[in-house]
């Protein structure tokens, strides 16, 4: 005891906190084996064309479910191509509603805007940024559903779908516009950053060529935070991916691919995703055939968390060849 | 103060010129101004919606008595039964949560900044090390959720929760739901850590270092204290993480509404049992849990956005605090 | 002459990494030293100097007159150190002075009146940084604007092409003409287009070279001007700017990898490219080394026949180069006026002429 009260030498102290520092990289690689090792069952009864479309989605996991213990072969057969359709069509739409709307907002923010709504303006993208998920899905789900089913969507348009899917009101639309209300403020505060860090030179050599305030920013600010803005993109993407509990409040909860081919229509068809698929059915996590199936959704958005910094990284490289060195 | 040239009298207001006229920009300039003017008044609006509606429902359902009262026994909430019991998992949650998460970011930021910055393997650690800390930032929760069922459905870590009869570990626990909101609370607890150690100068080490300090000891009575206010700003940051996570309450504690404790030991079976939370008590609310109680979702909804806008105040008060007092805090408050 | 190369072994204790480390540097610079005999110029030839045989004073002459003996000579004192440095190449070849007083004097008064002044006044605030200065600025002409530090020559620089609207504190009064038209009636980018500026620090834009110099270009017109437009353009500027033989082989390149002077001559470059009318120049060379200062200083004295030049710099020696005419302002005031040649050799003001001799600054 006196040894350990006595004043601990710098060496052992570094090796104490290098020892902590480690298990944070610890958890991340107990994370991926974990989850991996649970997701290998799926993958090694189906292989890759799990990822595939075939056959009645809900009806293959309902077949995964009904079976507790020590499942036969014939228990993992899922094509998962519904989930995955969603997931990128949801992200993808979200995305290109959000973007430019934060940009523009954060021009807004940082040059246009007078003084005092400026500094209103920044506690209010914070207070949007950190609100809980399930309180966006509670206002989704008790306000825009009821008024999407109750008025936007004509009777013509549920007659005619009726054989196929019941169309409520929660599916594509509430569901791209409430992600992107949700991850529109991760990027106006990245890009806000960005801005505001631009050399005060480039403006004003900017002005002193004669250009008005918006050529301005478009030709010399804007171009130089494209980095950032692409950084910013990568951030919301990967939140987007994630999100799971308010697009299993909004989305519609059923297995099905929205088509375009069905007009205006496919905004209110619903889907489903690999994280609100998790949500939805995490009673079942008993079972062994569905639980592999729902930590294989896992391992992808793992993986796609993953090819989203990769791919970032190669996007941002021809973008850094004017700027600065270092 | 020449006394050729008399003093010019000035215009007290700043005069400005013509400006350039907005007739002569071009189209896509002018669509650009309108749009951005636009996107910026899109977001007060939608604020301002978000918070008034909140509000106005907030008010209209919420009674003193709903803060007070346990949940009912069964499923439908609809009649009589406040949202005690998820006030105290929230609270349960956190008290678990940031306590192991502090001390690993700390130590982590500690040791990138004052030991990881000499020599090629130790830079390649530190590297390793941040790149980690970013990996669970951007990790969604779900997936985090999961691995906690999978970690704690081992047999060796039955004890934070309990065996069912079959012989399976149930996995689920205030405990795990805890240490898994650790993983959630613990990179803006690092990043605020350190940036404010970064942000420490040279000066302060150095003169400890002169005064024959070891490293250990400088931490301890130099740069920590100095970095309070990060800290306050990191667990204020941290706490809003968790009492916003929904994804790991719903997975890792169970569908009970009700505290219910596993086992004889008093404190070690409220941390072993399931409940619920403020967030899992909306959810389960809400016409995609059991759903018949919209007002009991709204009133629980409205108080957990008074929490989060009172950590987000206080995280404010923590820099502007700081910042008079000659400091630097970075605040993001978004990673 | 021989060659220096000297090394300096250093035991370098680095308190934080707690290592010792064994640094050698080794100096071989590009100048050689002469060596006077005798001198130790570095520690390693120091060589303790032998002891100065004092004179015994010469022994009494005997009646026989024998030969005096031959005293020793007493060690020559060291000469004071003459250290002559001599670079290994030649430096660029200046226009020797009476050629350009010759071109001065061709052009003397040459130009039409593109700017004037009157009683202008600018405050910050509270703050009066110009008190009522009047001037007048002609073309062919390069006009430089002297004084110490803080005494107002920069925002009056500004004050030209409306900059200090920039900062919000920032009011003015008096009248400023181009070209007989107000320049607070004039649009503000109208007004750029014609007046352009050169700043202290380059400051190129993140992006190529070619575009750059076609900034203005592209963004002062109305539509989008088409690449095959723009390059004789900006070919044209480079060239006038002294910057084209450098950089033809790749107009492509990022901008901020040129050299702190090649980026100030694309700074002009880009300044000059819309054919302004007036340039204004805020201490363009007090950043640069001297060769690439005389090569800016000669682009003035070519610009200036197509331009009005106004160029703030507090450096009395490049003032004495470049203008033909010279204000001299004190905290606020302008002192005085007038040819260069007058006032740096006759100055009316006594502070102007405290000030030209360098009594203070």
């Amino acid at each position: 005891m006196e040894r350990l009260r006595a004043p601990w030498s710098d060496h052992r102290a570094g090796l104490v906190l290098g020892a902590v520092a480690l298990l944070a990289c610890l958890s991340v690689l107990l994370m991926i084996v974990f989850v991996a090792a649970r997701a290998w069952p799926t993958f090694a009864h189906n292989g890759l064309a799990w990822l595939g479309p075939s056959g009645n989605l809900t009806t293959q996991v309902e077949n995964t479910l009904a079976t507790s213990t020590d499942p036969p072969p014939s228990a993992f057969h899922v094509r998962v191509w519904p989930i995955l359709y969603g997931t990128l069509l949801v992200t993808a739409l979200a995305l290109a509603l959000a973007l430019p709307l934060a940009v523009l907002a954060a021009v807004f923010i940082v040059e246009l805007a007078p003084a005092a709504l400026r500094r209103a303006l920044v506690p209010v993208v914070r207070l949007l940024a950190s609100v809980p998920s399930v309180i966006y899905g509670l206002i989704g789900v008790l306000v825009l559903v009821p008024f999407v089913g109750g008025h936007l969507i004509t009777a013509s348009e549920r007659t005619s779908l009726q054989s196929t899917v019941q169309l409520t009101g929660a599916g594509l639309v509430v569901a791209v516009v409430v992600l992107a209300v949700m991850i529109a403020p991760i990027m106006v505060a990245l890009v806000c950053d960005a801005l505001a860090a631009v050399p005060a030179a480039w403006r004003e050599g900017a002005a002193a060529l004669g250009v008005n305030r918006v050529r301005a920013i478009r030709a010399v600010t804007l171009h130089a935070v494209r980095p950032a803005i692409v950084a910013a993109a990568v951030l919301a993407t990967a939140r987007a991916l994630g999100e799971a509990i308010m697009i299993s409040m909004v989305s519609g909860s059923v297995f099905f691919s929205p088509r375009p081919g069905d007009g205006v229509a496919f905004f209110f068809e619903p889907l489903r995703t690999f994280a609100s698929t998790i949500v939805d059915y995490h009673e079942g996590l008993g079972a062994p055939a569905l639980s592999s199936m729902l930590y294989a959704c896992a391992l992808m958005l793992l993986l796609s968390a993953f090819v989203l910094s990769v791919g970032g990284y190669f996007i941002k490289l021809p973008l850094r060849r004017y700027q600065v060195r270092g | 103060m020449s006394a050729l040239v008399p003093d010019v009298a000035l215009p007290a207001a700043p005069q400005r010129g013509r400006r350039s006229s907005v007739r002569t920009w071009r189209w896509s300039d002018r669509l650009v101004l309108l749009a951005a003017w636009g996107a910026g008044l899109t977001l007060c609006a939608v604020t301002a919606a978000i918070v008034l509606y909140m509000g106005y429902r907030g008010v209209q359902y919420l009674r003193p008595a709903l803060l007070f009262s346990r949940p009912q026994v069964s499923q439908g909430q609809a009649g009589s039964g406040g949202f005690l019991d998820p006030l105290l998992g929230t609270a349960l949650l956190t008290v678990i949560g940031i306590p192991i998460a502090a001390p690993l970011a700390i130590c982590c930021a500690l040791w990138i900044v004052e030991y990881g910055q000499g020599g090629r393997v130790r830079r390649s650690l530190t590297r390793v090390v941040e790149s980690s800390i970013e990996i669970v930032a951007g990790t969604p929760d779900i997936v985090i959720a999961l691995f906690g069922l999978a970690i704690f459905q081992l047999h060796v870590l039955s004890f934070v929760s309990f065996v069912g009869e079959g012989g399976g570990v149930y996995g689920r626990s205030f405990l795990a739901a805890g240490t898994m909101m650790s993983l959630i609370a613990l990179p803006p607890l690092f990043v605020a850590t350190r940036d404010g150690l970064l942000a420490v100068p040279a000066h302060m080490r150095e003169a400890a270092y002169a005064l024959g300090k070891t490293r250990i000891a400088t931490i301890r009575r130099v740069l920590l204290p100095s970095v309070r206010s990060n800290i306050a700003t990191g667990v204020t940051l941290g706490v809003s993480r968790i009492i916003a996570d929904t994804a790991i309450v719903i997975v890792l504690l169970g569908d009970e509404l009700r505290l219910a404790p596993q086992g004889g030991a008093p404190g070690l079976g409220l941390l072993r049992g399931t409940g619920s939370t403020l967030t899992s008590y909306v959810f389960d609310n809400s016409p995609a849990g059991e759903g018949d109680a919209p007002q009991k979702a709204y009133a629980a909804a409205f108080v957990l956005m008074l929490f989060v806008l009172l950590l987000n105040l206080a995280v404010e008060r923590i820099a502007r605090a700081h910042a008079s007092s000659g400091g630097s805090v970075a605040v993001t408050g978004v990673v | 002459m021989r060659d220096v190369h000297n090394r300096y072994k250093l035991y370098c204790v680095n308190l934080y990494r707690e290592e010792l480390t064994l640094k050698t540097i080794v100096r071989t610079p590009q100048m050689t030293v002469e060596r006077t005999p005798g001198i130790a110029h570095t520690p390693r030839d120091w060589q303790p100097t032998p002891p100065v045989p004092t004179v015994q004073p010469a022994p009494p002459a005997p009646t026989v007159q024998p030969a005096p003996t031959v005293q020793p000579a007493p060690p020559v004192q060291p000469a004071p150190p003459v250290r002559t440095i001599v670079l290994d190449r030649d430096p660029e070849p200046v226009r020797p002075p009476e050629q350009r007083e010759a071109v001065r004097r061709a052009l003397e008064g040459a130009g039409p009146e593109r700017l004037r002044l009157r009683d202008v006044a600018v405050a910050y605030g509270a703050k009066v940084a110009v008190r009522s200065v009047s001037l007048s600025i002609h073309q062919g002409e390069v006009l430089a604007l002297i004084g110490p530090s803080g005494c107002g020559k920069t925002t009056l620089l500004r004050t030209l092409n409306r900059l200090t609207e920039l900062t919000p504190s920032a009011t003015r009064s008096g009248r400023i003409l181009l070209d007989g038209h107000d320049i607070h009636e004039l649009e503000d980018t109208a007004l750029r287009a014609r007046v352009a500026m050169v700043f202290q620090q380059p400051n190129p834009f993140p992006m190529s070279i070619f575009d750059n110099v076609a900034f203005a270009l592209r963004e002062q017109s109305r539509r989008r001007p088409r690449r095959a437009e723009l390059e004789p353009l900006v070919i044209d500027a480079l060239r006038r700017a002294g910057l084209y033989e450098e950089v033809k082989d790749d107009l492509h390149r990022p901008a901020l990898r040129l050299s702190g002077g090649q980026q100030q001559r694309l700074c002009i470059a880009r300044a000059i490219a819309p054919r302004p009318e007036v340039l204004l120049m805020d201490e363009p060379c007090s950043a640069l080394d001297p060769i690439s200062t005389g090569i800016i200083e000669e682009l003035i004295h070519e610009l200036r026949r197509e331009l009005a030049v106004v160029i703030v710099t507090h450096n009395l020696a490049q003032a004495h180069r470049v203008a033909d005419k010279v204000a001299f302002m004190y905290l606020g005031d302008l002192v005085e006026y007038g040819p260069a040649r007058q006032v740096f050799e006759e100055p009316r003001a006594p502070r102007t002429r405290d000030y030209v001799r360098g009594a203070f600054g």
